[in-house]
């Protein structure tokens, strides 16, 4: 498939979006049973606003994708059937339930409405808004990956670790962010978001390679036999019918040399994984402010290269129908 | 339930792409507004047409056979194109079973285009809205033609009859008969797509003589054996 760049963003811009939010509200969480120290408002606020940049950030790359983005809202109709119907319903519930849970920071109506448990866990609106907000930012992160995992025919792509990886590398990301953010602001929640982060990386590390081993040894399912109808081991494209390129040679293959393939491939196994990790392992040590943010930043580079790669690795079958000019 | 749709057989096809530029000429001029063509006299034309002629090489020399392959979409009876698609531009007609796109709601997403393992959608780079073969669904539901009319321009245009269309799910029909007296196989039968469309196979034509044909065993004015009698009694001996 051709990488394109709007989906490239979209899709790594709202996993970094969902995922620091996710840790705002986890943050809050250990707060509240007093495990972590717990923050004031504007930490909150400041996270909210940028978990919504990045939403709006991947909307608006998204309207790149489109051929004709005015009629965008339309998209919402048939939410019983398309996945990609559902991630657009989704997605601004989940940016109208970020803004209010800044909001409701914001204006520090934060008193608990009750309290959980003896004692052990206030409740107030803005966990509740927060709890439904990471329920939403879950079912984005499936819905983002069904997108891709529900086509049956990109074998690639039609594995439940299509979703693990959608999952685990947004919110490795996210959490990474936190720290970042954390770390920028000088409170101390960069150890406790690190680790969150480097956990959550390991994990994706590990889908991840799952999913590179599988596609190593995906054996199509159709065929030019089946896809003429000529049984005949010998079946060689003399024709396609055109010699100027149609939407068929350029939606479906990437045209890039396998070495870049490669490089790609090189580069987002350096910049997701070891990298940032080694650099939150010394800013723990060392308590640097600047190390989280620079792992952040290279995570989400080798993130860009990852989503590439994801869609140059995947093969259609529509390709056997389109293997030689003329 | 109706389902219409083509079948082609690629016995007779000669490759000679008048159902491509006739299929053109229909869809371009028609409700619809044009089909985009760019550059196309100049290098690297491109545009969007709702059916291809392919070429393809069986065997290797000099034992090789080119088959002519006409692609276009195959109106799906469990079309995977349709589900995927969010806005529901992308549908199939409860009547005749026709798979089409309502241009005026597609936003343009190409996802259609990833479910349809065979390819055969394609965007318009102007338009920038889903297109792909209708079966000509404004000639064929048109009342105002004559009954023998009322057929996909392809179909009127094959200057060898290489394209039939018709009702698959009537047996009686010309496509079905078709189908079951001719070996005709639908693309890629690996998923749960059940194309409406097929296609005919090659066949060889070959004569096969027998010794009895060349001895014209049963051939009434054949040349009769002369017997040889030798002396013993026949029936023109015997005395009545
Ligand atoms: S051939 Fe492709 S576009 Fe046509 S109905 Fe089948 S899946 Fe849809
Ligand atoms: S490109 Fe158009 S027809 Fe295809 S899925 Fe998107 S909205 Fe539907």
């Amino acid at each position: 498939m051709h990488p394109a760049f709007s989906v490239i963003l979209l899709t790594t811009l709202l996993g970094a979006g969902q995922g620091v939010f996710l840790a705002l509200v986890t943050g809050q969480v250990y707060a509240s049973i007093k495990l972590i120290e717990a923050q004031d408002a504007s930490f909150y606020v400041g996270g909210s606003v940028i978990t919504i940049i990045l939403l709006i950030s991947g909307l608006i790359a998204s309207f790149f994708h489109l051929g004709r983005p005015e009629r965008a809202w339309r998209a919402a109709a048939k939410w019983r059937t398309s996945w990609l119907s559902r991630e657009v319903i989704i997605l601004p519930a989940l940016m109208i339930l970020v803004a209010f849970y800044g909001l409701v920071h914001w204006l520090g109506w934060t008193n608990p409405l009750f309290i959980a448990g003896a004692d052990a866990l206030p409740i107030d609106a803005s966990l509740v808004l927060g709890v439904i907000g990471a329920v939403l930012a879950f079912a984005l992160f499936v819905s983002t990956a069904m997108i891709y995992a529900n086509v049956e025919f990109i074998a690639e792509w039609h594995s439940p670790l299509t979703v693990a990886n959608f999952t685990f590398l947004g919110l490795g990301s996210g959490f990474m962010l936190a720290a970042a953010y954390s770390a920028a602001l000088g409170n101390h929640l960069v150890t406790f978001y690190g680790t969150w982060a480097v956990i959550f990386t390991v994990i994706g590390l590990v889908s991840r390679g799952a999913s590179l081993l599988r596609n190593r040894h995906i054996k199509p399912k159709s065929n030019l036999q089946s896809a003429i109808g000529v049984r005949h081991r010998l079946i060689t494209q003399r024709a396609q019918g055109f010699t100027g390129g149609s939407f068929n040679t350029r939606e479906f293959f990437h045209h890039a040399p396998p070495a870049v393939l490669q490089r790609m491939r090189t580069s987002f196994l350096i910049l997701v994984f070891p990298v940032p990790i080694l650099l939150i392992a010394i800013a723990y040590v060392s308590q640097s402010a600047t190390l989280p943010i620079i792992a952040f930043l290279l995570q989400y580079t080798g993130l860009i290269a990852e989503r590439w790669l994801f869609f140059a690795d995947a093969q259609h079958p529509q390709n056997l129908y389109y293997q030689s000019v003329a | 339930m109706t389902q219409l749709a083509l079948v082609i057989d690629l016995n007779v096809c000669v490759g000679c792409h008048a159902c491509v530029t006739s299929c053109k000429q229909w869809n371009t001029s028609g409700w619809a507004g044009p089909l985009v063509d760019e550059n196309p006299y100049d290098a690297h034309p491109t545009g969007t047409f709702f059916n291809r002629v392919q070429m393809f090489e069986v065997g290797t020399f000099p034992n090789t056979e080119l088959v002519h392959f006409p692609k276009s979409c195959l109106h799906c009876e469990e079309p995977p194109c349709v589900p995927v698609c969010p806005t529901g531009a992308s549908y199939k007609r409860e009547d005749n079973g026709v798979v089409l796109v309502d241009y005026d709601k597609c936003i343009g997403c190409k996802y259609c285009s990833w479910a349809c393992p065979y390819g055969m959608r394609e965007l318009d780079m102007q338009q920038q809205v889903m297109k792909k073969c209708t079966l000509c669904i404004d000639r064929i539901t048109d009342p105002s033609l004559p009954e023998d009319r009322r057929k996909p321009a392809c179909v009127l245009a094959c200057p060898t009859s290489a394209r039939l269309f018709g009702d698959v799910h009537d047996p009686d029909s010309e496509v079905s008969i078709a189908i079951r007296e001719r070996g005709g196989y639908p693309l890629m039968p690996e998923w749960a797509t059940k194309p409406s469309n097929h296609y005919l196979p090659r066949r060889k034509t070959r004569m096969h003589i027998t010794e009895d044909d060349l001895r014209r065993a049963d051939n009434p004015l054949r040349h009769e054996d002369i017997t040889v009698y030798t002396g013993e009694e026949t029936l023109d001996d015997v005395t009545w």
